[in-house]
């Protein structure tokens, strides 16, 4: 059985503790983490978690279930299909010495990506899109030199309204 | 204030629909919420941390057991929810009381027992700052607990309680524990008495089985040749051993359970099959084996049942009944999931299946039912008697003088799996055993607790000479509390069941299993004014066995048994249940 790549969404109850018993989960079960992200819905009493995991099939299920039972989770869902919007953002510190300048702005322009401070070395780069589009950009700028990257991990929504 | 006469106050006013609101310190919250949940016992411990909490609870009519360590509360507990059905509830302090509790906690969830357990904590106020006697309870207990909370406010208190006993008790059950900061349990507001039914967002147990999974079900047991029914603790957990039963004999099919659902089918019905796993018997080893279909219900598939998971049931179609999803395909691929409190899934089954039956199921059952019988005629459970005393003597010998009516505990290791196998359980709730989590010391505090729910039973704790001295300290409160169980310690000088393992895997090399130094258990039950009774020699194990059960009071009894004796049937960790070692 192969491994798969899945996006898990959950509302939770937004209270001290609740990310620790997701995170806890995942840890003493061994179920793998590759990304979490988690703040506040519209309703301060809710908060989102999206979580992306790799596992294969039968492991798939029991984290969904897993998730399902814990008493602070309100509503899990498996958004690993076409019917969801998939998007990070990352911030990329890229080394600019003078040869590259020009070459990383004009990366920046095609990728429709912001500069968002400029040193006399570097560039920081945001940059929000699917996993593909990030990682071809880090294919495109690792020749010239990344010094940091800080990445949010994947959010993920439902086409739909609910 | 009067608190009987605010009632009645208020009542007069007819403001309220309910019973009225009164000033109340979260202390006195506690015990009124503790009351309208229909306790009757705590088993605890005081400390600095809970003085308020045990303050307010003298004052109530709530029995309080007071026990010699925390881990005895919460098997205590744990034993009296085993033997009532009902939430069991500890209180301790914080700090080292809490952590203390920790093992009685991982015991209960791991064979989903509901308790409530509240620890006090230190005041809000000082909390994270690494205070006297503080520590994060509720992050270590969080993998332990079904769930837990920190009480930050006296206003949230009686919510929490109520939903703490809602959670314990509904769906699968499982300990839920509450950590009261000293503060909120001085600070006061007004107390409304709850009613209504507790309703979570997010916690709905599903109880009822989808009907379409179940006219799968019914389909597939008209059709079988070879079923067999596997039962585990969720029948007895719900009350459902009635309907397993009539379910097995309606259709005609053998039962087996895992050692959490002995009891839950009659172990003296021709159907019995005996328990099934690393220590089960041929027959159900076997008919599983060779089952077309396989009927579980209420269990887990715990490795010490399936044994090779690749090989077992490997002829048969599985149904799995579960309350809990996660269960339902976790160790074990499932031909139909039925998502459903198991009671109430048999119940409809029976309904369901009452109508639908084959007129000529009996005489189709009859090949399969031969050949379990061979299996049994040819591979009985036995042992050798010889000049020293048998162990697996003394329970059958207890069992028949007893009449199988005994609430019996057991520690963990070889007494316990002789327990399992030689006291032939007829009735649920009669065995009361650390099955998931294997906790020595388990025994002894949990024959206290199921004596607490029934004082007028006979109830025995079958032990090791080891185990027992991980909870000895519990015959004080035994004597203290005036409950009168009974201890029978098969002494075999060994942490047998470890010594079982290195004399067949490990070439007899006894690394640390040897007891080289024991008390005198005869005189350690008279330290504690309890009776001591000693058998040495065969044909003394009758008389000591009546004598002890006939005196009143905590009773030990030290069996010095076989040293080296083993418990058979055996599957190697990790093989067929199939490949068995035999006596
Ligand atoms: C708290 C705890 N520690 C260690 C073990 C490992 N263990 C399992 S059975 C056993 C031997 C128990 O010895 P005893 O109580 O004398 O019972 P016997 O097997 O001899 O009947 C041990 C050490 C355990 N189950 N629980």
């Amino acid at each position: 059985m192969t491994a798969e790549r899945h996006i898990f969404t959950m509302l939770v109850d937004n209270e001290p503790g609740v990310l620790s018993r997701v995170v806890g989960l995942f840890s003493g079960r061994g179920f793998n983490i590759e990304s979490l992200c988690v703040a506040e819905t519209i309703d301060p009493r809710i908060s989102r978690i999206t979580l992306v995991t790799l596992a294969n099939p039968p492991v798939v299920e029991q984290i969904e279930k897993q998730l399902n039972k814990l008493v602070n989770v309100i509503k899990v869902r498996d958004l690993s299909g076409d019917d969801s919007v998939k998007r990070e953002m990352a911030l990329i510190c890229v080394q600019a010495k003078p040869e590259h300048r020009a070459e990383i702005l004009r990366i920046v322009d095609i990728f429709r990506c912001k500069v968002v401070d400029v040193g006399l070395e570097h560039y920081i780069i945001e940059v929000t899109g699917t996993e593909g589009k990030l990682t071809a950009l880090l294919n495109l700028l690792k020749p010239m030199g990344i010094q940091k990257i800080a990445r949010t991990g994947t959010v993920a929504l439902l086409r739909e309204p609910n | 204030m009067n608190p009987a006469q605010s009632t009645s106050q208020t009542k007069g006013k007819a403001v309220f629909a309910g019973p009225a609101p009164q000033e109340m310190s979260g202390a006195r919250i506690l015990m009124a919420a503790l009351k309208s949940e229909g306790v009757d016992t705590v088993f605890g411990f005081p400390g600095g941390a809970v003085i308020d909490i045990y303050d307010a609870l003298m004052r109530t009519d709530i029995r309080h057991i007071l026990v010699r360590h925390e881990q005895g509360a919460v098997h205590a507990a744990d034993g009296y929810a085993r033997a009532s059905g009902r939430v069991g509830v500890c209180l301790v302090t914080s700090g080292p009381g809490a952590t203390n509790t920790v093992t009685g906690i991982a015991t209960a969830y791991a064979d989903s027992i509901p308790l409530v357990i509240i620890t006090g904590q230190v005041p809000t106020h000082l909390i994270g700052n690494d205070a006297f006697q503080e520590v994060d309870i509720v992050g270590i207990t969080r993998p332990c607990t079904k769930h837990n909370y920190l009480v930050s406010h006296v206003e949230d208190l009686a919510r929490i309680v109520r939903e703490a006993f809602h959670i314990a008790r509904s769906g699968r059950p499982g300990p839920v524990l509450i950590d009261l900061p000293k503060d909120v349990a001085k600070a006061s507001t007004l107390y409304t008495p709850p009613s209504g039914d507790v309703r979570l967002k997010a916690y709905r147990p599903n109880y009822r089985p989808n009907k379409h999974q179940l006219r799968k079900v019914a389909g597939l047991m008209a059709e079988a040749e070879r079923p067999v029914i596997f039962a585990g603790g969720g029948v007895i957990l719900s009350g459902g051993s009635e309907a397993l039963t009539a379910f097995a004999r309606r259709t005609a099919t053998p039962v087996t359970c895992s050692l959490m659902g002995l009891g839950g089918f009659p172990g003296t019905d021709p159907l019995w099959l005996g328990m099934i796993g690393m220590h089960g018997t041929y027959r159900a080893n076997m008919a599983v084996s060779n089952a077309d279909l396989l009927v579980a219900v209420g269990v887990r598939f715990d490795d010490r049942v399936t044994g090779k998971t690749d090989a077992f049931a490997a002829q048969a179609k599985i149904v799995h009944i579960d309350i809990d999803p996660t269960s339902i395909r976790k160790n074990i691929p499932v031909t139909i999931p039925v998502v459903g409190d198991c009671r109430l899934t048999l119940e409809a089954l029976n309904t369901l299946i009452g109508e639908n039956l084959p007129q000529d199921l009996p005489e189709r059952r009859a090949p399969w039912l031969d050949r379990i019988d061979a299996w049994r005629r040819s591979h009985q459970l036995a042992y050798r008697q010889g000049d020293a005393i048998k162990p697996q003597y003394v329970v059958e010998v207890l069992h028949r003088i007893t009449g199988g009516k005994a609430i019996v505990t057991t520690e963990v290791g070889q007494n316990q799996m002789w327990a399992a196998q030689f006291y032939h359980f007829d009735r649920p709730r009669h065995f009361i055993t650390s099955g998931g989590l294997g906790t020595m010391g388990f025994g002894l505090p949990a024959a206290i607790g199921a004596q607490v729910a029934f004082p007028d039973e006979l109830v025995v704790d079958i032990a090791g000479d080891g185990s027992i001295q991980m909870n000895i300290q519990e015959m004080a409160t035994a004597m203290q509390c005036g409950l009168p169980v009974k201890i029978v310690i098969l002494n075999n000088g060994y942490l047998g069941m470890v010594r079982q393992w290195q004399e067949l895997f490990y070439e007899k090399r006894y690394a640390c299993t040897g007891m080289e130094v024991q008390p005198d258990f005869v005189k350690l039950a008279e330290a504690y004014g309890a009776t001591g009774l000693r058998a040495t020699r065969p044909d003394e194990v009758e008389a000591v066995l009546q004598k002890g059960i006939e005196t009143p009071g905590p009773v030990i009894m030290d069996f010095v048994v076989e040293r080296e004796e083993s418990v058979y049937p055996m599957v190697p960790a990790g093989a067929p249940i199939t490949e068995m070692l035999l006596v």
